[in-house]
């Protein structure tokens, strides 16, 4: 209905995942103010429903096709809840599935989109949508004031408490659309990635290496600090995409969420997709030469010393 | 078959970023633009699989809206292997939308053959979304994001795809396509200077001209503002020395440095 707010749930390992119940917090709270309803898609497995309590309404749509991941597939079916829903908002996280449907949601259903959005709020009948632009350094805050819109939400962004209740939402089982039997892309295959050697969602304390680092061969300084301080090497994405260190080694949404008691980063800018994976670290501190880098935001101690300068020093100190 | 690549140009994050007398927009005066990272990306991996399939058996064409820098995007580009370079005028000067982009490229895709589009998964200023998905519906053909690798075979592409915390899902993807490029099957490559100049001496650039349609797919941007400082992080100062001494004294206080 006109006023609905429509979360697209998300799975890892078949659990709903987080970003579900930080999403239906907000939408409990945004379809309140306007008089709506909060519901829930659930998109090829109608499992988990006890646990969307919180939600007014669940849509549950499964047929042939929608087995594994394919982006075409859940689009469609993506397309056929709303359709049923036809919802004032559409919300789901900026992840891979928020990647893949988000924009072309936008193009078909005809609404506007937000996306790496950080708040959500109303004014009146419009949506005012924050976001996270420039890696983080920049916010844009946007009116949405049309009668529908799609938002990509950074995972994190609003407590999951106020998602997660137990209850018996209705719930509407969508027919599966006509398209899923003439897919033009399938799913094969999941692959897992290779954890073993080293795992750095154990550690105490983690020495953490990006961009700054500058090449492949000034690894080395820090490896020696790591080795110093008896702790795993972890890095941001783009060390691991440049095959300087193997992907354990990845903190983030891409690789591995971390909670170690310090975590110690060098040249790290502090992405949104890097902050996601390590900023419940119980001490966080930062060397960037960049005085406005994003995370001194998260940061609890900060340096802008050149970690060239630093990192030696480090060395020195502890002796090998 | 031919590999369409979308690419743009880009604030360099690692410089500081102004906003404008607007209020709503980056001062682009003073910045310094260079290619969107993930574009480049997407470029290495239509250069791997132009080399996989058959370097005389795929056409690899990089293009760009006409932006700040772009010529030197694109004589790069060319400069790696890419077979033509194609800018095109007619957008609107600024912050470009993604919808904007989306249906600039769209509209210019109506005059070409392709079989592949290839682009970066995000950029940093992608407020109404990425462009793969986007221009993905406006096609009507099939679109995978966060691509890590593609490899055709036959009339389908088979793509890798990263789904959170490093699974991968596998998918056959039937062709025509777009693909948002997280990374390439490898680090994309270094152009030398060298090449990039003959690029630009052989002036392989060639320019069109689109027509592009509206802004509506973005909502309306009323203010673009730094971040109030949470003021988290305690700054350490000093020297490097003093710095030093003090970041041993906090891993030492929680007990993770045994002398
Ligand atoms: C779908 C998706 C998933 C992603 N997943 C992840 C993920 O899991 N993990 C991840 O990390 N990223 C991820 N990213 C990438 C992310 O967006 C950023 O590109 C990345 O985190 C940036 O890494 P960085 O901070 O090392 O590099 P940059 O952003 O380039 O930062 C380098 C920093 O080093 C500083 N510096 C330079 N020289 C020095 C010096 N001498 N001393 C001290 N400081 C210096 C600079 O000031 C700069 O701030 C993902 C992106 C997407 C689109
Ligand atoms: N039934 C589903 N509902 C929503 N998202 C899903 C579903 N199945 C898979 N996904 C997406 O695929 C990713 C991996 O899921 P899984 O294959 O369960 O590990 C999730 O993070 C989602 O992005």
């Amino acid at each position: 209905m006109a006023n609905d707010v429509l979360v697209v749930a998300e799975r890892s390992g078949g659990q709903l995942t987080d970003i579900t119940y930080e999403l239906l917090g907000k939408a409990k709270e945004l379809a309140g103010a306007a008089g709506g309803r909060a519901a829930v898609a659930l998109i090829a497995d109608s499992s988990g429903v006890d646990s969307l309590g919180a939600a007014d309404v669940v849509y549950t749509v499964e047929g042939p096709g929608l087995e594994g991941y394919s982006p075409e597939a859940f689009e469609k079916a993506l397309g056929a809840v709303v359709d049923a829903a036809d919802p004032r908002l559409v919300l789901m996280g900026t992840s891979t599935l928020g990647l893949d449907l988000g924009g072309s949601l936008s193009v078909s259903w005809g609404a506007p989109l937000a996306s790496y959005v950080i708040g959500l709020d109303t004014e009146g009948s419009d949506i005012v949508a924050t976001s996270q632009l420039y890696g983080g350094k920049l916010l844009a805050e946007a009116v949405i004031d049309g009668p529908k819109a799609v938002c990509t939400v950074i995972g994190g962004s609003f407590p999951a408490d106020a998602g997660r209740a137990g209850g018996s939402p209705e719930v509407v089982q969508v027919d599966a659309p006509a398209g899923l039997s003439e897919l033009k892309a399938r799913f094969s295959a999941l692959r897992e990635p290779d954890r073993s050697g080293v795992d750095i969602t154990t550690a105490d304390l983690l020495v953490s290496v990006g961009r700054g680092i500058g090449s492949q061969d000034n690894l080395e300084l820090v490896e020696e600090l790591a080795g110093a301080l008896n702790a795993p090497l972890s890095a941001s994405r783009p060390i691991i995409d440049q095959g300087w260190l193997p992907k354990p080694h990845q903190v983030g949404k891409s690789g591995q969420k971390v909670k170690p008691k310090v975590y110690l980063c060098f040249g790290i800018s502090g992405a949104p997709e890097h902050l996601e994976g390590m900023r419940n670290a119980d001490t966080i501190i930062a060397c960037n030469t960049d005085e406005n880098a994003p995370i001194f935001d998260v940061a609890h101690y900060g340096t802008t010393t050149d970690l060239f300068d630093l990192v030696p020093e480090l060395v020195e100190r502890l002796g090998s | 078959m031919r590999i369409v690549v979308a690419m743009r140009q880009l604030a360099d994050l690692v410089e500081e970023l102004e906003v404008d007398d607007s209020g709503t927009d980056i001062d682009r005066e003073f910045v310094k633009f260079v290619a969107n990272e993930f574009d480049e990306s997407a470029l290495e991996e239509a250069l791997l699989i132009k080399e996989g399939v058959g370097a005389d058996q795929v056409e690899v064409v990089a293009v760009a809206l006409d932006e700040p820098d772009v010529d030197q995007t694109l004589y790069t580009a060319l400069a790696k292997g890419a077979d033509k370079a194609v800018k095109l005028a007619g957008v609107p000067e600024g912050w470009v939308s993604s919808h904007t982009r989306a249906s600039a490229i769209a509209k210019w895709l109506e005059s070409q053959q392709w079989d592949l589009v290839i682009t970066g998964v995000q950029a940093a200023d992608d407020l109404d979304g990425q462009v793969a998905g986007l221009l993905g519906r406006m096609l009507g053909v099939p679109h995978v994001a966060v691509v890590v690798s593609a490899v055709p075979e036959g009339n389908v592409v088979k793509v890798s795809q990263e789904l959170g915390g490093g699974t991968v899902a596998e998918e056959e993807v039937a062709m025509p396509a777009v693909l948002g490029v997280q990374a390439a099957r490898q680090s994309p490559r270094y152009a030398p200077i060298t090449r990039i100049r003959q690029a630009m001496q052989a002036g392989g650039l060639s320019e069109e001209t689109v027509e592009v349609s509206g802004d509506g797919g973005r909502p309306t941007v009323r203010r673009l503002y730094a971040p109030e400082k949470s003021g988290q992080a305690e700054m350490l100062t000093g020297s490097a020395a003093d710095v030093a001494d003090k970041i041993i004294e906090l891993i030492r206080a929680k007990g993770l440095v045994k002398s």
